[in-house]
């Protein structure tokens, strides 16, 4: 019987070994076309909206870039974690200071908040990483929960009225301040696509391939005699980095940061955006962060600050209706095609 | 350190116990450099858990091992492989979730490359793609590395059990129970790869297929609830009364070991 499995699974996959290395997934030339045309429409929003959605749209970007990071941790290495607002908060609040005391460029702004965040989560990083599953999540959230109380009794940022004054962003050094609201965003976006294209490729380095073995079969990357806690405390460095430059996007963007922006319903908005948008996709979980930014800021508006509320009720319905989140919807129509042929 | 002569591997009393249940119970063994040697004994005999403590993944409760001269009692599981220690798992245990490709390549990564480098290198992945690929084609899964592990059939994951293990560059390679589920073609293919593997590998395996034992093993050693009851060629195993008793219970040497001759 078993003869006959592995037979009629060789001729299955027959058609698709002419190409080695076609893994199901889409032409790379189709990706870059999707992604290009991607780029473009978010590079044109300005055009189109209003101040107020665009900066909403802003955030969103922000916000998303976020959720990457946690999606590196939760989706690539299979660690769902809470405490990336920690991080976040690590950039926002360097951000903010650099800008009042320091410099105005976001190029700076950017470099000492990635530093930051990468620092910061490089330190707690070495204690987190070496629990799993269920302990590592309440750790990470009480990383969360500590950052959000450090800043919220620290006077020299503010405490809990948070970190106000920060001047707009230029972004070179001495540079022109923008002040254009559709410039702003350019440099808030131009930081997501900073973000996002190491998370790429991040992804598809030999460590992106360590973290999916870290998720897979921990134990069996140790039998194969790599050291993984070397592998997973670097990947929570990067993702901190990641984290921290998402903070000083956001910083750019509002011109403010308190507390409150790193509170527990932020840490638990960016997890849902990760399941929403289907675990271990860099891409679905950015969608997952638009949509949770558009249901919770823009909707919600329309009923009196139920936006949460209504969070809930999508999350709910996403979850049966898109098991493997939005991500799997691709899956889910080249498995149709290819059971067709 | 202590050991001399040829052994590459030197246990020495070693035990381990589950609670009351003593699964290895004082096992005293050298295996020699290069050696082709089985171990076999009934169902829970203790073989898998003797092969746990080698490799690491288990404590010994008292005991030692010398692996190539050193003592490896207290090392790591992956230390222990990356001196060139290394099993394969009864139970399948692969990365179910990537691909055949990607499995193979953690393992070639890991002892050839950089495993922890965060961005692509077109050259030295490309190497490492290629030794994986080598890897797999001497195990006959050539013509799918992009199927994922998930959706292999049985014998087909035990032989991405066996590529990966070579492709770690190993010393000492521990089978257990390679061939369970393998087709007989699948079989076949395993005791070629064995005996071709170079001689500075030394292999133990653990088999309950005796025609494969006997192909392959130049040495037997018997374990029967956690003691080794014997050592020898197969001659002396196949004639061994000990073996017989504990084995199946039975003295008749035709039940035992009338398939294999
Ligand atoms: N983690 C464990 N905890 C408690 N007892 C265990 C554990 N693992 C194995 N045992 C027991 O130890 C004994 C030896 O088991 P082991 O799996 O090593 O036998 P084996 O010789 O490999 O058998 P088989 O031929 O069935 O694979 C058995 O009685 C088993 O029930
Ligand atoms: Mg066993």
């Amino acid at each position: 019987m078993s003869a006959t499995n592995t037979l009629s699974g060789l001729t299955a996959d027959q058609p698709g070994t002419t190409k080695l290395f076609n893994t199901g997934a889409p032409r790379p030339a189709f990706r870059l076309f999707v992604a290009v045309v991607i780029l473009l429409i978010l590079v044109a929003l300005p055009f189109f909206l209003a101040p107020y959605p665009l900066s909403l749209a802003g955030r969103a970007l922000a916000f998303g870039l976020l959720v990457v990071s946690v999606d590196l941790l939760t989706g690539v290495m299979g660690m769902p974690s809470l405490g990336q607002v920690a991080y976040f908060g690590a950039g926002a609040y360097t951000a903010g200071l650099v800008g009042i005391h320091l410099s105005s460029s976001g190029l700076v702004q950017l470099l000492i908040g990635t530093l930051a965040g990468a620092a910061l989560a490089l330190l707690t990083g070495a204690v987190a990483v070496r629990t799993a599953g269920i302990v590592f999540l309440m750790i990470t959230l009480a990383i969360g929960e500590l950052a959000h109380i450090g800043v919220d009794s620290l006077s020299v940022v503010g405490a809990s009225n948070g970190l106000a004054g920060i001047p707009p962003v230029s972004v070179l050094p001495g540079g022109e301040p923008l002040t254009v609201p559709g410039y702003l965003y350019w440099w808030v976006l131009a930081v997501f696509v900073i973000g996002f294209c190491a998370a790429v490729i991040l992804n598809r380095s030999p460590l992106g391939r360590s973290m999916r073995g870290v998720r897979d079969g921990e134990l069996r990357l140790r039998a194969l005699g790599q050291n993984t806690y070397s592998v997973k405390l670097i990947a929570y460095t990067i993702a901190g980095g990641v984290a921290g430059a998402a903070g000083t996007a956001w910083v750019a963007q509002t011109q403010f940061i308190s507390p409150g922006d790193l509170g527990f319903d932020m840490a638990a908005f960016a997890l849902l955006s990760v399941v929403l948008g289907g675990a271990g996709s860099l891409w679905g979980p950015v969608i997952g962060a638009g949509l949770v930014i558009f249901v919770r800021d823009w909707l919600g508006g329309y009923i009196e600050g139920r936006g949460t509320l209504l969070l809930g009720v999508v999350f709910v319905i996403a979850v049966y209706v898109l098991p493997r989140g939005v991500a799997g919807i691709k899956g889910r129509s080249l498995r149709r095609k290819s059971s067709d042929s | 350190m202590t050991t001399t002569d040829t052994s590459i591997l030197d246990i020495r009393d070693l035990t381990l116990s589950f609670g009351s249940l003593t699964a290895v119970d004082r096992v005293t063994l050298r295996v020699d450099e290069g050696a082709r040697h089985a171990l076999i004994g009934p169902n829970g005999a203790g073989k898998s858990t003797l092969f746990g403590v080698l490799a690491g993944r288990l404590r010994a409760t008292s005991g030692q091992i010398f692996f190539n001269g050193q003592d490896v009692t207290a090392l790591s599981e992956a230390e222990r492989a990356r001196n060139g220690l290394v099993r394969t798992f009864q139970h399948s245990s692969l990365f179910l979730g990537m691909s055949v490709l990607d499995n193979v390549g953690l393992a070639v990564e890991r002892s050839t490359s950089q495993p922890k480098r965060p961005w692509p290198s077109r050259r030295r992945d490309r190497a490492v793609t290629d030794a994986a690929m080598t890897h797999l084609e001497s195990v006959g899964l050539l013509s799918r590395p992009s199927a994922l592990c998930g959706a292999l059939s049985h014998g087909e994951r035990r032989q991405v059990e066996v590529a990966m293990v070579l492709a770690c560059e190993p010393r000492m390679v521990l089978f257990d129970e390679p061939t369970a589920g393998m087709s007989v073609a699948e079989t076949n293919r395993f005791a070629e790869i064995v005996e071709s593997l170079p001689r500075k590998v030394t292999v133990v395996v653990v088999e309950h297929d005796l025609d494969i034992v006997f192909r392959l093993a130049e040495r037997v050693s018997v374990l029967a609830a956690g003691k080794l009851i014997a050592d020898g060629t197969p001659e002396e195993i196949r004639t061994n009364d000990a073996v017989q008793e504990a084995y199946l219970g039975t003295s008749s040497n035709e039940a035992l070991f009338g398939a294999a001759s």
